[in-house]
């Protein structure tokens, strides 16, 4: 595969193994959150922990946008489907995630409700020009990366005069999140670098990252999805520590630049703008944390449409999705992984999501629990 | 197929040209009748469907019995390198197969929808009857019904076969033993992917071809070998890494294996990344996984590589001792995974 392969190339990967392990300081540790779930996924598939050295630990971040969303938010969305009975378009990766009532909008499908799994939202508009005669609504997720996506088919639906489609927003913001994870205090998580997002990055590009960097102290590195990006980056993060930089680079400079993509970003201007505030799961509610629609879009608003409530619902008490989610805990220190908690028949989100912190560790990390506590 | 001889009053023929599938093809009567001996008898043709008994009675042979039973959804029903209908036989044929034994005898039952077309359904049965010679493999009895439109999608097939094992055979599940050796006969994903590029129309990977194939004659090759073969699957839904962990927890092993000894054709990892699938856990329909002893992995690779359905077989790792019965990786990059069950169901409708 042109493109890929050169990424996954295990003799760079050796090498850059050997480089990482030349520039640490051997007496001391390095702790390092990628924020994503891509590259939790990327490092646990392709087992990037064996080729660094046992004082670099990798600590899982909260970007795996069906972890963040709060149960409250999925009762929203379940309340469409089987009280309003509107037709309800999400991505696969939100139908199992445990609601409120057991249910959870694969259950809610088997009752009855009429529930699509789409690839994008433009699958979600071209069901609503089919179907005229039913209220069509796109449950929509994620961070900047499926923001634009979602702007489009919403300026698309005003351009077409579409009466019955509407989206059900949950878009949230990174770099928020990324202060509220640097937030914590130092003794619940003391993190000396970021691996920062590939995808979001690309739309919003690296500088808003800087005055993080700045006001943390921290290095962030942009890195791509790949697992040679990954090892790049820790590489890159270690010289930053070593000659005390706190500074935002960027691996990932085939995709990412400094501004972004300035077309995607207008795009979401037109459409949406900063909700007060927005409860995540794990982070709890942060203020300009995520977008709703603007007053001229308004009646492509789900949550306008059907008079929607949203109402913060606690989540399982045993699950440490949240303390999972803030970094300050590890998949084997929750006692429900892999007893109670499976993929099979997951107790919290982050083992539903194959980009979950908890999935990707059962998936392909377990046989480590016992061997080793990277 | 119960088909009466009795003379009757003149019938026009089916059209199969522009006919479609309506609900007296399913009701027992006269065009039930019709529809099996104009459409499937010419196509299966053997003197036991010919006797049109409501059962087949059929010669004893020496060695046990072997059944296996198989039913197929697979949307689309055409795909290239195939059909639901010669899919419909090399199931079953290769179930058989993977115990070692001869398979002999197919049933082979309708669900079809109605205004499914009567030319598609006899380019399915046409497959069908031509996949079975080609297998060696006789069908002798089955069934038709008839589903209202909408309650079905075109046509499921189920069939059931029959083998003979000779009694040195023994090949089973539960048989790998740590320092076993694990081959695979080719590459991995191709039935799956040729499915899924269709389905979703994925231009830069429709060269695709399905892998469906019977895999008896391979495994008459390998046994032929000498080889001690502890364990024979093929890897169908689920792929490679569901069949390995079955195949570890019936023998309560683990295994190890080399990600870049795996063969997976470029065109289908490529597919694989585009969709965000793991070539490790697509269907195939005409590939094995032999488990077999370390002192004789170079002449069952051989024997392998020697038949044509087997030239790309490729030793991908081995047996090890786990009490946790983890199949693990050595990935590409020089990490180690897990390689586990497949969760929740990553392609609907593929065989």
């Amino acid at each position: 595969m042109k493109y890929v392969d050169e990424f996954r190339d295990a003799a760079l990967a050796q090498n850059l193994a050997r480089a990482i392990a030349a520039a640490v300081e051997p007496d001391r540790e390095y702790r390092f959150m990628e924020f994503c779930g891509g590259h939790t996924h990327a490092i646990s598939r392709y087992g990037v922990t064996d080729l660094l050295p046992s004082n670099v630990r990798l600590i899982h971040g909260p970007g795996c946008p069906v972890c963040v969303l709060p149960v409250g938010r999925l009762d929203m969305a379940i309340a469409l489907a089987l009280t309003h009975e509107v037709t309800l378009c999400t991505y696969a990766d939100t139908l199992r995630i445990p609601a409120s009532a057991g249910l959870s909008l694969m259950k809610a499908r088997a009752r009855g409700a009429d529930i699509r799994m789409v690839y994008s939202a433009a699958d979600a508009l071209t069901l609503a020009q089919q179907q005229p005669d039913k209220q069509v609504v796109f449950f929509a997720i994620g961070f900047e990366t499926t923001t634009p996506p979602t702007a489009v088919v919403i300026r698309e639906a005003a351009r077409l005069g579409l009466s019955n489609f509407s989206v059900l927003c949950c878009h949230v913001l990174t770099p928020p999140a990324m202060r509220r994870i640097l937030d914590a205090p130092a003794e619940a998580l003391a993190l000396d670098g970021l691996i920062g997002p590939a995808h979001v990055s690309t739309i919003i590009g690296s500088q808003p990252y800087e005055a993080i960097a700045t006001v943390y102290r921290k290095p962030v590195v942009i890195a791509g999805f790949e697992p040679l990006d990954v090892m790049q980056a820790i590489l890159m993060l270690v010289r930053q520590c070593r000659e005390g930089r706190a500074e935002v680079e960027n691996e990932f400079t085939r995709a990412v630049t400094r501004e972004g993509n300035r077309k995607a970003q207008h795009l979401m201007n037109e459409v949406f703008e900063l909700r007060d505030e927005f409860e995540w799961r794990g982070l709890g509610t942060i203020p300009h944390s995520a977008l709703r629609l603007r007053e001229s879009y308004a009646q492509f608003d789900a949550e306008q449409r059907f008079a929607l409530e949203f109402k913060a619902v606690a989540d399982h008490r045993g699950c440490e999705c949240g303390a999972m989610l803030r970094g300050v805990k590890h998949p084997r220190d929750c006692a429900l992984f892999a007893t109670v908690c499976t993929p099979e028949s997951p107790m919290g989100a982050c083992m539903v999501s194959s980009e979950g912190a908890c999935a990707a560790h059962y998936t392909y990390g377990r046989f480590r629990d016992g061997e080793d506590h990277r | 197929m119960n088909v009466k001889r009795k003379a009757r009053p003149y019938v026009r023929p089916l059209d199969i040209a522009n006919g479609q599938v309506d609900m007296s093809h399913g009701s027992g009567g006269r065009a039930m009748a019709q529809l099996i001996g104009e459409m499937f008898l010419p196509e299966f043709d053997n003197s036991y469907l010919r006797e049109g008994n409501d059962s087949a009675r059929l010669p004893a042979e020496p060695g046990r019995l072997v059944m296996a039973s198989d039913a197929h959804v697979v949307s689309p029903l055409f795909f290239p390198g195939g059909d639901i209908g010669c899919l419909a036989v090399h199931g079953t044929v290769n179930d058989l197969a993977m115990m070692g034994a001869q398979p002999r005898w197919l049933s082979a039952s309708f669900i079809l929808e109605e205004g499914l077309p009567l030319a598609q359904l006899q380019q399915i049965a046409r497959s069908m009857g031509r996949a079975a010679r080609e297998a060696g493999v006789t069908i002798v009895t089955g069934d038709t019904k008839v589903v209202e439109r909408g309650k079905g999608d075109g046509v499921f097939i189920a069939t059931t076969g029959i083998g003979f094992l000779p009694e040195d055979v023994e090949i089973a599940g539960d048989r790998a033993r740590p320092g076993d050796r694990i081959l695979v006969s080719g590459t991995l994903g191709d039935h799956g992917m040729a499915i899924m590029a269709q389905r979703e129309s994925l231009g830069f990977a429709s060269a695709i071809q399905s892998d469906t194939a019977p895999l008896h004659e391979l495994v008459a090759v390998l046994l032929q070998s000498g080889a001690d073969v502890r364990v024979l699957r093929d890897p169908t839904r689920g792929g490679l890494a569901t069949t390995l962990n079955e195949i570890a927890g019936q023998s309560g092993v683990g295994m190890m294996l080399q990600e870049s000894a795996i063969p997976v054709r470029p065109a289908v990892a490529s597919a694989c990344e585009f969709l965000g699938l793991d070539p490790l856990y697509v269907a195939n329909e005409g590939k094995l996984v032999a488990i077999v002893a370390a002192e004789d992995v170079d002449v069952a690779l051989a024997a392998l590589r020697a038949h044509p359905l087997g030239r790309e077989a490729a030793i991908i790792g081995m047996v090890q001792e786990d009490p946790h019965q983890f199949v693990q990786m050595t990935t590409r990059l020089g990490g180690r995974r897990i390689v586990d069950w497949l969760s929740g169901e990553q392609l609907p409708r593929i065989c």
